[in-house]
């Protein structure tokens, strides 16, 4: 971790390197710490990531057309799913709630940055160098191929001797470094950042919901580190922490796997809700029904999250009695994330409901969400889960949670804060026919999959024989892909359209309710001319409608918060390099050059030094001044 | 407007399961054609589970479909500001209440069904025990009561207990019949255990489901549930396995002896081969009576002479990944005949016993692997 | 997560850097934060060691290399550095720069006897034959202690660190937090290795 040192006064102009300065530029992009920069690039690469995932799926879907089909060798199969997995689950759908909180965080509670943000700038890197780490194995002899969870002991250098698992422990290692020094930040940003007025309880529930998932992320992913490291330590340096000759027990991985595993599930779902949370209300015109229930029962998924994770080892043989403990928690998780679902629909009853492009992701989040919920609560029960785990169904199951309930919630975000991140508007026409692809599709591929896991067709495989009754189904499946497929470019095409012919976004296009609509679309680098106050939950809403308010505080208005200007934090070459040494110290490593090793070390305490020395930097802005100041991304 | 759209594109998935719902769904390994008590149980908690469901998606998804319908923004009024109410306790209770019950309507036969399916079985008078061990990627089938040790194939009696006990060789597999239990995994270093019983007599297929890499797709198995006097036969076949087959067939006598010359002892166990060979080791598949078995390669194709010699010229065919070396290379000019031979030799393993009608039953053909067989058969 | 007070804004952070919405310092939540995740790698590697105790296939076992009078002292000394680590952090809030830079070198340095000592054991029980693959106890037993010990190590470097760049760039009682945050850390390390000790190394004696 970095010596989280936010420099004291007086501020150099940077010691060992010197502080660049670039507005424009690749320079600009690889040393910047503005928030809204790097969610941009966490919400880029993430989606660069789904495409080749999607690529992955779609490889996986035509082998799978037919019975005894062989695209591709068993081998390669395995690879592309654990790369399929490992890339939505780590590299796509986890950082884009993070890119999703990167940018709008801050602008939701008012702030002009995360707390630290070349901390911020380090957790981006990291991710992105570590996820290409892993991609690289492609090329280097191999990918990881023992499944995303990569059950021990099938990663052994004796049952799996290719760098593939190398690759894949280490890279998580990696990403997860990047992922909790994130989460760690925008804990303490939500909580000492928040605008003037904006109390927890007034804080808006994306907000609120990042809040908690980066506690799930800072408790969950330390056990799936110190997992890691063992396989790593058993790979390298031969200890025998899941060697079942020596005494190990690989069902250890697995619990501390899923201790982590399943808060990851929170970790990606929570902030869907979030979205969601947004997009209901502005679009009903109406204020969140049950705000305080909704922030409660978030909560509440989040502590049980912990207390579930053997659901996903109901067939290890635990024993009925763990089994009956872990299926009921996992009952109780149903409670709050049904009372959710009704509070959502409690928000649209009786509002003023516009059928917009990110409202229709929304809906299609809520069906979906329920009907993955509802095969959760069946998965839940042990004996049937003793049929299904390890099939289809599964397949089927996390794909609605995942990919019809995370994945479409940020696809109703991405629409959402399109206007306000690039200025532009999407087509609602495109966006429209585009969702139907997209919707249609998504559910062509995966409903046919419970099916075929009734049928008694476990996952995983590469191929399956005629006669078993799986074909129709992964005819169908398949066939979905094409549909879904034709969305995904409808949707390229239209943001390529937007760029080039949307209208120009205004401050508000939305009539939203939030603070991020108060500011310019899209937003200067200082997010707010001036310090913006709350005075209600929805404190745009509460400024553009006082006679709705609910509270009132003049004095808030009263201080000049911003006396002396804006301060802006100053670029800085530490996070990216940092990043590069830690991934390149990775290859060293996984090679066993240990001198390549060592040299890394030493560029990251040279960047550790760097980084504390050269302190936060930055320059002061006067918006009364007009002054010429590079404000525009 | 875009109201109706929306109700038919959610109809359409729903209603598709509907309609579903109603068909029957057989199948080999069809979770939802049980043929025994355990099975069953999965399978009524499941219905209950979905029947139930049902009441959820029909009150959640029609109250989303009436309010979107009934407080959509209007042409007439685009610009409309509803109340703007932030919730009501009142709601908030009845709502959570809600979920709970139908929680509770789930968890009480879920509780029962696991105590009453997964309770780890103390074995009793009658029950049939059979030790099983996971290989990549076959399984090893141990009779311990009847010295019975055999490979991909269990018999057992219809109407017993059968108790499975579970280990692990190397890596994690899962043990897999659908149309009489679900699955329990095998692990090194942990002792699981699986009990189930057979309702009817029938071939039930079987699968691993925790992946294994390699050839994990191909690592089947076929459960054989006879009455009880073709058990009985069964196991006497293993008592006293004929030495040297009486078969006046030149070809099986060929193929007896290139089973030992051609290397296939130094891994398979045949019991009653010659006495001066050192026969197999119990690390790979016991190939005792394989001439009883119905599919070859760990349950991937049908048994049968031609099949068998595909397998043997290239075990990569069947089963890719798998670690059966090729003993015969391509351009060996004995080949042809030397694999015809080894294949009427395995095949004839147990032929002599009463169990003959246990070999191949002609039902059982209906699914072959036709593409492969049909490739690869007629070199 | 305390409420705003409205009419307040002097409670802005000490780094001046805007409105704070917290009265705590950035980076001493920061560090509360980590040091909650850092509980969850102690508590799994602890776990592990727990898990696999008593299921190591050959010797030595703990029984038979621990020594617990040497643990003890070495354990005394990490307790003392924590109590020296008071003493600077309030010299330092005294603004007794001469006093901060004495006890904050004095806590590094017995830190170091810590680490000394480690290294010590390390070798004798490499000397007696267990290393990181002999057993299930070696591969535990190394990546808990070591993983301490790496944090300890941190510790050492970044308290040195601390009072050489007090040489570099004159500090003043303004400056305490940073100097908290480190004692945070180091008091963290410390109570974790009473957890090991009483874990790993004592209960095999009762």
């Amino acid at each position: 971790m970095a010596i989280g040192r936010q420099a004291a006064p007086p501020v150099s102009d940077g010691t060992l390197l010197k502080r660049p300065t670039w507005t424009t530029g690749i320079g600009s992009w690889l040393t910047t710490v503005d928030h809204k920069r790097l969610g941009i690039l966490y919400i880029v690469s993430s989606f660069l990531f789904m495409g080749l995932a999607s690529i992955e799926a779609f490889i996986i879907r035509l082998q799978l057309i037919a019975p005894n089909q062989q695209l591709v060798s068993p081998d390669a199969y395995n690879q592309l799913f654990t790369m399929h997995g490992v890339t939505m689950v780590f590299l796509a759908i986890m950082p884009l709630g993070t890119g999703l909180a990167n940018y709008f965080v801050p602008l939701l509670i008012g702030a002009r940055d995360l707390a630290f943000p070349r901390l911020n700038a380090f957790g981006y890197w990291v991710y992105l160098l570590g996820g290409l780490f892993i991609y690289s194995s492609f090329f280097l002899g191999g990918a990881p191929d023992v499944g995303w969870f990569a059950y021990a002991p099938l990663t052994s250098l004796s049952n799996n001797p290719g760098v593939g698992t190398d690759f894949y422990m280490l890279g998580l290692v990696i990403t997860g470094i990047g992922t909790l020094v994130t989460a760690m930040n925008l804990i303490v940003t939500i909580i000492s950042m928040r605008a003037p007025g904006m109390t927890m309880m007034r804080m808006p529930v994306f907000a609120w919901m990042i809040l908690i998932t980066s506690f799930l992320i800072i408790f969950a992913f330390p056990p799936l580190t110190i997992a890691l490291v063992q396989v790593i330590f058993d790979r390298t340096f031969g200890t025998l922490f899941y060697v079942p000759e020596a005494g190990g027990l690989p069902i250890l991985w697995q619990h501390l796997f899923w201790i982590f595993g399943h808060p990851e599930v929170y970790i990606i779902i929570l902030p869907a809700f979030g979205v969601i949370s947004e997009i209901i209300p502005t679009f009903s015109r109406k204020p969140l029904f049950g705000y305080p229930v909704m922030i409660l029962s978030g909560i509440f998924i989040g502590f049980m999250g912990f207390a579930v994770w053997s659901h996903h080892m109901f067939t290890t043989g635990l024993g009925p009695v763990a089994n009956t403990a872990f299926s009921l928690t996992s009952f109780v998780i149903g409670i709050p994330t049904g009372v959710k679902i009704f509070n959502w629909i409690g928000t649209m009853w009786g509002g003023a409901i516009r059928f917009t492009v990110p409202m229709l992701y929304a809906i299609a989040f809520l069906i979906m969400f329920v009907l993955g919920g509802i095969t959760g609560i069946m998965l839940a029960m042990p004996p049937f889960d003793a049929q299904v785990h390890d099939s289809y169904f599964v397949v089927a199951h996390f794909h609605y949670v995942m990919g019809g309930g995370a994945l479409f919630a940020f696809f109703a975000a991405v629409y959402y804060w399109f206007p306000k991140i690039t200025g532009r508007m999407m087509s609602e026409r495109l966006g429209k026919i585009a969702f139907a692809f997209f919707f249609v599709g998504f559910n062509m591929i995966f409903m046919p999959q419970h099916f075929a896991g009734l049928l008694g067709m476990p996952r995983r495989v590469q191929t399956y024989d005629d006669g078993f009754g799986f074909e129709i189904w992964n005819l169908v499946s398949t066939y979905g892909t094409f549909v879904m497929g034709t969305g995904m470019i409808l949707i390229l095409l239209s943001v390529i359209w937007a760029f080039r012919n949307g209208d120009r976004a205004g401050n508000d296009p939305w009539d939203a309710r939030t603070l991020e609509w108060t500011t310019t679309s899209p937003p200067q680098h200082h997010n707010f001319d001036v310090q913006p106050v709350a005075l209600d939950r929805d404190a745009f809403w509460a400024r553009k409608h006082p006679e709705l308010a609910h509270g009132d505080d003049p004095a808030l208005y009263d201080h000049d918060y911003d006396a002396g200007g804006i301060h802006m934090p100053g670029q800085s070459w530490y996070p990216f390099l940092m990043s590069l040494s830690i991934v390149i110290g990775a290859y060293g490593i996984l090679y066993q050059n240990f001198v390549l090793a060592i040299v890394m070390a030493v560029l990251i305490v040279f960047s550790t030094y760097g980084w504390a020395f050269e302190g936060v930097g930055g320059h002061h802005v006067h918006p009364d001044d007009d002054a010429a100041e590079g404000a525009t991304d | 407007m875009p109201m109706t759209h929306w109700l038919r594109r959610a109809a359409i998935p729903l209603l598709g399961t509907l309609l579903l719902a109603g068909c029957e769904f057989t199948g080999l390994q069809s979770t939802l054609d049980p043929a025994g008590p355990i099975a069953q149980a999965q399978l009524d908690l499941f219905l209950w589970s979905y029947w139930l469901s049902w009441l959820v998606i029909i009150g959640v998804f029609g109250a989303m479909a009436y309010a979107l319908v009934r407080f959509r923004t209007r042409a007439s009024d685009p610009d409309r500001i509803p109340t703007q109410f932030h919730g009501s306790t009142k709601f908030e209770i009845a709502l959570t209440i809600a979920p709970v019950l139908i929680v509770i309507a789930v968890a009480v036969p879920t509780v029962q069904a696991i105590f009453a399916t997964e309770t780890r079985a103390v074995p009793e008078e009658g029950d049939v025990i059979v030790n099983v061990t996971g290989y990549q990627w076959w399984w090893r089938f141990e009779y311990p009561e009847h010295g019975v040790v055999t490979a991909n194939e269990m018999h057992v009696p219809v109407g017993r207990r059968v108790i499975v006990n579970l280990e692990s060789a190397d890596v994690l597999h899962a043990f897999w019949v659908p149309r009489l239990a679900g699955k329990r995994d095998l692990i090194p270093n942990q002792n699981n255990q699986l009990w189930f019983s057979a309702d009817e007599t029938g071939e039930f297929y079987g699968q691993c489901a925790e992946l294994c890499l390699g050839a994990h797709a191909y690592m089947k198995f076929r459960v054989h549930v006879v009455e009880e006097e073709e058990f009985g036969a069964w196991v006497d076949a293993f008592e006293a396995p004929a030495a040297l087959p009486e078969s006046d067939d030149q070809r099986v006598r060929r193929g007896h002896d290139l089973f030992a010359t051609k290397g296939c002892t130094t891994c398979h166990t045949v019991d009653g081969y010659r006495g001066d060979v050192r026969v197999g080791s119990s690390d790979f598949p016991n190939l005792t009576n394989f001439g009883l078995r119905t599919s070859l390669a760990a349950g991937v194709v049908d048994n049968g002479q031609e099949n068998l010699e595909t397998w043997l010229r290239n075990p990569q065919i069947f089963k890719p990944g798998n670690y059966m070396p090729r003993v015969w290379s391509e351009d060996d000019p004995n080949a042809d005949e030397e694999i015809a031979a080894v294949a009427a030799y395995l095949l004839s393993l147990g032929a002599g016993a009463e169990t003959e009608a246990l070999a191949v039953e002609p039902d059982t053909l209906a699914f072959t692997t036709s593409s492969l067989g049909g490739d690869h058969g007629d070199r | 997560m305390a409420a705003n007070a409205p009419t307040a804004p002097a409670d802005a952070a000490p780094t001046g850097h805007g409105w704070r919405s917290s009265k705590l310092p950035d980076i001493k939540l920061m560090m509360w934060v980590f040091l909650a995740s850092d509980c969850m790698f102690f508590g799994s590697l602890i776990g592990t060691y727990l898990i696999y105790k008593d299921r190591s296939l050959v010797g030595p076992y703990p029984l038979d290399i621990f020594d617990i009078p040497l643990t003890t002292i070495s354990t005394f000394v990490l307790l003392m550095s924590s109590f020296l680590m008071v003493i600077a952090l309030h010299a330092l809030r005294q603004n007794n720069i001469g006093g901060f830079r004495l006890w904050t070198a004095g806590v590094a340095f017995f830190g170091s006897i810590f680490l000394g000592f480690q290294i010590y054991e390390f070798l004798h029980f490499v000397d007696a034959g267990l290393s990181l693959n002999t057993s299930l106890f070696g591969s535990t037993f190394y990546v808990l202690t070591g993983t301490h010990g790496v944090h300890v190590a941190i510790g050492v470097l970044w308290l040195v660190s601390i009072v050489v760049a007090s040489y570099i760039r004159p500090v003043t009682s303004e400056d305490a937090v940073y100097l908290e945050v480190a004692g945070l850390y180091w008091h963290f390390v410390d109570i974790v290795w009473i957890v090991i000790f009483t874990l790993v190394y004592l209960v095999d004696f009762v």
